[in-house]
């Protein structure tokens, strides 16, 4: 049999509904190939095998029709996003025996699409980070250099779909999450509108910023996911009663006309030449294709990590005061009374990482720092937000890159939070402002993919698709491979791209 | 400096987490950069500007009020660390002594 790993949702949907493969066969050599990848890539912290390979039969005995476009693909599902009967870790000490009596709307939703969940994603703990490495379990590489980080928080889903270990996954993005490990895996991540996808079992961590989203290979594949994961949600106060169009239906290719703005922020000191350089090449492609690009400004994009750090830290700090050892979840073995069971089991559960977040949320909300801290920020919020409606009255889209360099090596930031922070410095403002984001691949630079952002209206994903499938027709970066899917080395890949 | 130990001590006291003197040092070090780096938003002119929590505008999101069945207590002890008779068992709120409370 050919091999099935490198292949989209829409071939693998087209051999399954032809009866040329079976959901079966698929899912045997989906675990086939994760167990031989996974020595190199450590994206997964639990596999889903058994009940994976129950499911499957189910789909295989009820069949596959052409109109149930996801039935019988196998799917990764980022370990924060909550799972009956999975253990469900947010890649965390202080949940690493956590077995959920639920499951979050979009797993639900993914089991009523007949795809099937293979495993729980490695990620950054509790999210919080820009590389997976503040995970309690694993380091996890990047696809194209395994000595380079994934990217984070959501790094496991980014290098399982670049790894050809699943063709499609679920990541949650709070400041760039989807999108900057989707940008160094050269992968398609794209962010929902906030209150687009529903939150409810995607373990918290800032509630006004997170939202759940997905990372494919292409394009049209994105789109279909997003089409089966979005919708209200009683369950979600935050969830929003909008229209569903179809995401994937818009994809002509045809985007004369569209006008497409760039701000000089987002070019400017600190974005490493060859990411630059493969985003002005993305502008002429544009313009090839009929948008115009011009360059706007958003002067209060530069404020976004400093907003973001007080916003997120300060909801993430009360969030995560659920965690106390009581109910669920770890509890340190060392205590002599209750006070010792909170104290003792979040000292031991949390990592470094999670601790400072909670501190400076907790600082910031404190008496006689919340004005200075927390209410400024969110009215400085508030300006960046307006940044985005002025542009917005006159363009369709937003282009800038994803993130200012491309994959750091593994180790080389993760003492020094500041400039770790600022690794989401073109990303934060889009979930500041609860608009859509998406990154898709855009050229390479020293051997490593570069990630081209768009980011569009309130609730106008159908625009953002629309511009990033003309943008992949009109460009071969998505065809290229990292060497562990068949892909050739880095040298022949760099002057291939000019 | 942005924040010294005792600020630090008394943080993570409303953070309920603990720190030893060693890990004090470093991490008043580390935040006191990451406070100096966020109060760069003292520059920003935010007279009159209005706060954003969230960026939707729907408010009061309600339900209606219908019975719905719960959880059955047996599932919702499965996570429990320590539980007895249906009851969530913690340590004594004081030290236990040595009558062992």
């Amino acid at each position: 049999m050919e091999k099935l790993y490198d292949k989209s949702i829409e071939q693998l949907h087209s051999l399954l509904v032809s009866k040329e493969i079976t959901a079966t066969d698929l899912t045997v050599e989906t675990f086939d190939r994760i167990k031989e990848t996974e020595k190199d890539i450590d994206a997964f912290i639990t596999l889903n095998e058994e009940k994976a390979m129950e499911i499957a039969k189910a789909i295989d005995a009820k069949g596959i029709t052409e109109e149930n476009v996801l039935a019988g693909i196998p799917i990764g599902i980022k370990d924060n996003i909550v799972t009956k009967g999975i253990l469900t870790t947010a890649a965390s000490k202080i949940l690493s025996n956590f077995d959920p009596i639920y499951d979050a709307t979009v797993m639900e939703k993914v089991y009523s699409s007949d795809l099937i969940p293979v495993g729980k994603l490695n990620m950054d703990e509790f999210a919080m980070g820009s590389s997976s490495e503040t995970s309690y379990f694993k380091k996890t590489k990047n696809a194209w250099d395994q000595t380079k980080v994934p990217g984070g928080s959501s790094g496991g889903s980014a290098a399982a779909v670049a790894a050809g270990e699943v063709s499609v996954s679920l990541g949650s993005d709070t400041g760039g999450s989807i999108r900057q490990p989707a940008a160094f895996n050269g992968v398609v991540g794209l962010k929902p509108t906030y209150g687009r996808v529903s939150r409810f079992g995607l373990i918290a961590f800032a509630s006004s910023l997170d939202q759940i989203g997905p990372f494919t290979r292409t394009v049209k594949d994105n789109a279909l996911t997003l089409n089966a994961i979005s919708g209200y949600d009683p369950k979600d106060g935050t969830s929003a009663g909008v229209s569903l169009p179809d995401f994937a239906a818009g994809l002509t290719g045809d985007i004369k006309g569209m006008k497409i703005a760039l701000p000089k922020e987002f070019m400017a000191e600190g974005i490493q030449p060859g990411v630059k350089a493969a985003i002005i090449k993305a502008v002429d492609t544009f313009k090839a294709l009929g948008a115009t690009v011009e360059e706007v400004s958003l002067p209060h994009s530069k404020y976004g990590v400093e907003v973001y750090y007080i916003i997120a830290s300060s909801e993430a700090s009360s969030n995560l005061q659920r965690f106390d050892g009581i109910r669920y979840g770890f509890r340190s073995e060392d205590v002599q009374n209750l006070e010792d069971v909170y104290v003792n089991t979040r000292t031991e559960g949390f990592g470094d990482e999670v601790k400072r977040r909670i501190m400076l949320g907790t600082f910031s909300l404190s008496a006689g720092y919340y004005d200075a801290y927390f209410k400024k920020a969110g009215q400085v919020r508030t300006l960046i937000k307006q940044d985005f409606d002025k542009v917005f009255a006159d363009y369709d889209l937003i282009i800038g890159p994803t993130s200012p360099t491309v994959a750091f090596g593994i180790g080389e930031n993760i003492d020094d939070p500041i400039t770790m922070y600022l690794n989401d410095i073109l990303t934060i403002p889009v979930n500041l402002a609860g608009l859509p984001g998406m990154s898709v691949p855009a050229g390479f630079s020293e051997g490593l993919p570069v990630g081209l952002q768009l980011i569009g209206k309130h609730f106008d994903e159908s625009t953002m698709y629309k511009a990033a499938y003309a943008f992949e027709q009109a460009t071969d970066f998505h065809k290229q491979k990292p060497v562990i899917l068949g892909g050739t080395n880095n040298e022949f890949r760099d002057c291939h791209r000019a | 400096m942005a924040i010294n130990e005792e600020q630090v001590k008394h943080v993570a006291k409303l953070a309920k987490l603990s720190f030893s003197d060693d890990e004090l040092t470093g991490f008043t070090d580390q935040l006191g950069k990451i406070i100096d780096m966020v109060e760069q938003l003292g520059e920003v002119d935010t007279e009159g500007v209005p706060f954003t929590s969230n960026v939707l505008e729907t408010i009061n999101v309600m339900r209606e009020d219908n019975a719905v069945e719960g959880w059955s207590r047996d599932e919702l002890m499965k996570n429990v660390p320590e539980h007895e008779d249906g009851f969530i068992k913690v340590p004594a709120i004081i030290d236990n002594g040595e009558a062992g409370a």
